[in-house]
């Protein structure tokens, strides 16, 4: 029997004393397709920037056709070790066959780019791939689709051995993964071994020979595919007890605060239609790309709807941008912090009146009314900083996290939108959250929690909405908030809205 | 986090270590102003004089104006070079009213505020085109800059634009408790604009525009708008500048009126510690800026440096300014 393509033996990762992989021992074999399953933080990123040279192991070894190897990403490529990752590596300037040869481009003797054998290998190995791009296309007039194919090309370029893929249907039609699983398994016959990672346990059980399970850095399980059914899959990716690090859930009122009715982007959002109660958590689950964080951004007005209305206790509104959502009492907490949640280069105090500077000035700002009301809120959720004064950036991400959610508190909001509020923050931050959440409904406001983190939903939410593709794929209340449910339904194993 | 605790601290036995790290961006123009006044008195007599002085303050006021209007708009992350062709055609359009209205001292109000309305409009051309059409600021104004000059020399033939008025220059020329008028406009727009930027929420919400216009977004700030009216302001700087310049001249050049005027203006703002990526900046400093320009200049023309050789020493001090700048940012 011939050495395996891969092997690891021991494999453990640790960032900052934390381990996020631990003790994984597989064997990919050649010519497989490997696929590998798990929650988000259950590390499979991990596992790959290990195979792909990205982060060398804190523990353990890593076998490639039966040698040791010490990895890094020059390494890996000379072994033939490529990654196409979620977010392309294409530059967009530049056109498909340029892309293809980016630094390592054919040249003639005298070192002038030889575009003309450039541009006949690429129209080669893309014709191998059935693809019908030209060559010479810019990348920025390219769909996702054919952006997918040109990575693809460059990785057979390299003369792959193994290759990774991440998340590679995310930004797919169902027409485009077909072709894109027919690529697939045309690689396999030509001897390319492939590592396929996936939310969508539907197309994994379709597509992969191996299914592995990964939960919380360890090693679950690893099946044939044809041995184990997406229940399987989906259970034994969550299944674990939960923490008592929740608050008791609240007692939602029958009142109806927002009504939000067909609402629609083209693309994104299908028809989406619910209602949130007072002093109700309204949790919405879903993976990543079903359309949560853009449904948040088209209520505040940030995207504009083609379709739909927003009812406010009763009454028809028109929001068309942030300002008329704070008219409206809805406060935002965004996802991305530092893209769109707070100003890092601002200083404490600054940030939180940022939103809500009108009721600190008449003409002239009082710094004073600024500074009282931020010691409130460097008290109330103990946000530590050396200084009112200090600037974001010096600040870890637990506080600045408290920063912008006391910024979007100034705001006086009836209704609370919370986008990802515990990403990439510690657990005594995320327990100081869901207390805040806890407290912010006992005393009348309404919240809508959307997140990635299952646990986190059940925990927390009185009632959640699954979203899958744009479109409402389940509205679950009591008993049926439980991960199996809510995954089966974002993967789109479960349909149909229960009862 | 012990240094970021001494920030708290106040200047006492630490006050030599303070100073050392102390924030570059705030106090490092007025010291370099400092330093540079000391070597000054120092290397010429003449220096010190009254006259000498006085005649400093009025040389930056006409850029220095421009200036403080520009801070904003180079804080909430844009630029403005077409304030120079822009003065020109204010200022000759201001003469040209001027002679219309016949020249007398109620002419003469109604030409100050109208040329402010006039470079507030052609200001407002250039936030119009930035925001609503979405083409990059220094696109733009590169423009404007251009067709504020040609239009300036279709006008004049080329020529200069006279004014008839014998009372107009008393407005530029003359004086008030013993400085020159412009010099107290320009004190007096120091202190509104640097009210503006700090105490009103303006003036915060153009920092935010230009630290993260997505964060500004999402916290409500109607970012167009901000950005729309900081262009809005420099020209309406740009008109008094014009005013201040023509009737100091009773005249204004087609040719020659304004050029490179962009240049000195924004250096001001530089020199004065704002950062060209925006985000945040200082009115003083941008004073401070202008004020360092004019002695430099001072002082090449008294110590009978080559004139030709001066725009060197001026890029030489542009450069400087904000490599130590960038050195005290490190700091932290």
């Amino acid at each position: 029997m011939p050495d395996p393509l891969v092997r690891t033996v021991h494999l453990a990762k640790e960032f900052s004393g934390v381990r996020v992989l631990n003790d994984i021992n597989i064997e990919i074999e050649q010519g497989e397709i490997f696929g590998i399953i798990g929650e988000n933080g259950a590390g499979k990123s991990t596992l790959i920037k290990l195979l792909n040279g990205t982060h060398s192991p804190t523990e353990g070894e890593i076998f490639f056709e039966g040698e040791k190897v010490h990895l890094n990403t020059t390494v890996a490529k000379n072994l033939g070790i490529s990654t196409i990752p979620q977010e392309f590596n294409l530059v967009k300037d530049l056109n498909v066959y340029e892309n293809i040869f980016l630094g390592r481009e054919y040249r003639h003797q005298v070192g002038l780019l030889d575009h003309r054998r450039m541009k006949r290998r690429a129209t080669k190995l893309l014709q191998g791939l059935q693809a019908d791009i030209s060559p010479t296309m810019k990348i920025q007039t390219c769909s996702v689709a054919e952006k997918q194919m040109v990575e693809i090309a460059k990785a057979v370029a390299y003369n792959s051995k193994l290759l990774i893929m991440d998340e590679p249907t995310t930004v797919l039609t169902p027409i485009e993964i077909g072709i894109l699983f027919d690529l697939i398994h045309r690689l396999r016959a030509d001897g390319v071994t492939i590592i396929y990672i996936s939310h969508k346990l539907k197309e994994v059980r379709q597509v992969c020979d191996r299914v592995m399970v990964l939960r919380d850095g360890e090693f679950i399980s690893l099946d044939e595919a044809s041995d184990i059914d997406e229940h399987d899959m989906a259970n034994k990716m969550v299944g674990r007890e939960l923490e008592q690090i929740f608050p008791p859930k609240p007692d939602p009122t029958d009142e109806v605060v927002m009504r939000v009715e067909d609402l629609s982007v083209p693309g994104i959002l299908h028809n989406i239609t619910f209602e949130l109660r007072k002093g109700e958590i309204l949790g919405f689950a879903g993976l990543g790309g079903s359309g949560r964080t853009e449904l948040a951004e088209t209520i505040i007005g940030i995207r504009r709807k083609s379709d739909g209305t927003v009812f406010i206790n009763g009454k028809r509104r028109s929001i068309k941008s942030p300002s008329d959502a704070i008219a409206n009492h809805i406060a935002y907490l965004p996802e991305d912090r530092q893209g769109t949640g707070v100003l890092v280069d601002f200083s404490v105090t600054n940030n939180i009146t940022l939103g809500s500077l009108k009721t600190y000035a008449r003409v002239l700002i009082s710094h004073r009314k600024e500074a009282a009301q931020t010691r409130k809120y460097l008290k109330e959720f103990d946000i530590r900083t050396p200084s009112l004064k200090t600037k974001l950036r010096f600040l870890s991400g637990g506080n600045q996290q408290k920063v912008s959610l006391a910024k979007s508190l100034d705001s006086q909001p009836e209704i609370f939108i919370f986008d990802e509020p515990t990403r990439g923050i510690d657990i005594n931050a995320k327990m100081h959250i869901f207390s805040f959440v806890h407290d912010l409904v006992e005393s009348g406001i309404s919240c809508i929690f959307i997140s990635s983190e299952l646990e986190e939903v059940i925990g927390v939410c009185n009632r959640v909405i699954v979203m899958r593709e744009g479109r409402i794929a389940g509205d679950l209340v009591g008993s049926e908030i439980n991960e199996e449910e809510i995954m089966q339904r974002a993967t789109g194993v479960k349909q149909g809205v229960a009862a | 986090m012990s240094r970021k605790d001494m920030n708290t601290v106040g200047i006492g036995r630490k006050g030599l270590n303070m100073l050392k790290r102390i924030e570059m961006d705030k106090y490092g123009p007025f010291l370099a102003l400092l330093v540079l006044f000391v070597v000054s008195a120092f290397a010429s007599p003449y220096f010190l004089r009254l006259r000498n002085l006085t005649n400093i303050l009025r040389q930056v006021s006409y850029t220095g104006i421009i200036g403080l209007g520009m801070t904003f708009v180079i804080i909430s992350g844009g630029i403005d070079l077409s304030v120079g062709s822009m003065l020109a055609l204010v200022g000759g359009i201001g003469i040209l009213l001027l002679n219309y209205l016949g020249g007398g001292a109620g002419a003469i109000i109604a030409v100050f505020f109208g040329a402010i309305v006039v470079g507030a409009a052609a200001g407002a051309t250039n936030g119009f085109a930035i925001t609503k059409g979405r083409v990059a600021p220094f696109i733009v104004t590169l423009g404007t800059m251009s067709i504020f000059r040609s239009l300036t020399l279709f006008i004049s033939n080329a020529g200069e634009f006279r004014s008839h008025s014998s009372l107009y220059p008393s407005l530029g020329m003359g004086y008030f408790l013993g400085l020159p008028n412009p010099v107290w406009i320009f004190l007096l727009l120091t202190a509104l604009f640097h009210v503006v930027l700090y105490h009103t929420r303006f003036g915060r919400y153009v920092c935010a525009v230009g630290s993260n216009e997505r964060v500004a977004v999402y916290a409500a700030i109607k970012s167009t708008w901000i950005k729309f009216y900081t262009y809005v302001i420099v020209g309406a700087t740009v008109g008094i500048s014009a005013v201040l310049l023509s009737s100091r001249l009773n005249s204004i050049s087609s040719t020659n009126a304004g050029a490179g005027y962009e240049l000195d203006a924004i250096a001001a703002v530089i020199i004065g510690g704002t950062s060209l990526s925006g985000g945040s900046g200082s009115i003083i400093g941008t004073m401070i800026g202008a004020l360092i320009l004019g002695i430099v200049n001072n002082m090449l023309n008294m110590l009978g440096v080559s004139p030709y050789l001066q725009g060197t020493v001026k890029g030489i001090v542009i450069i400087g300014a904000v490599l130590i700048q960038r050195k005290g940012r490190r700091l932290f």
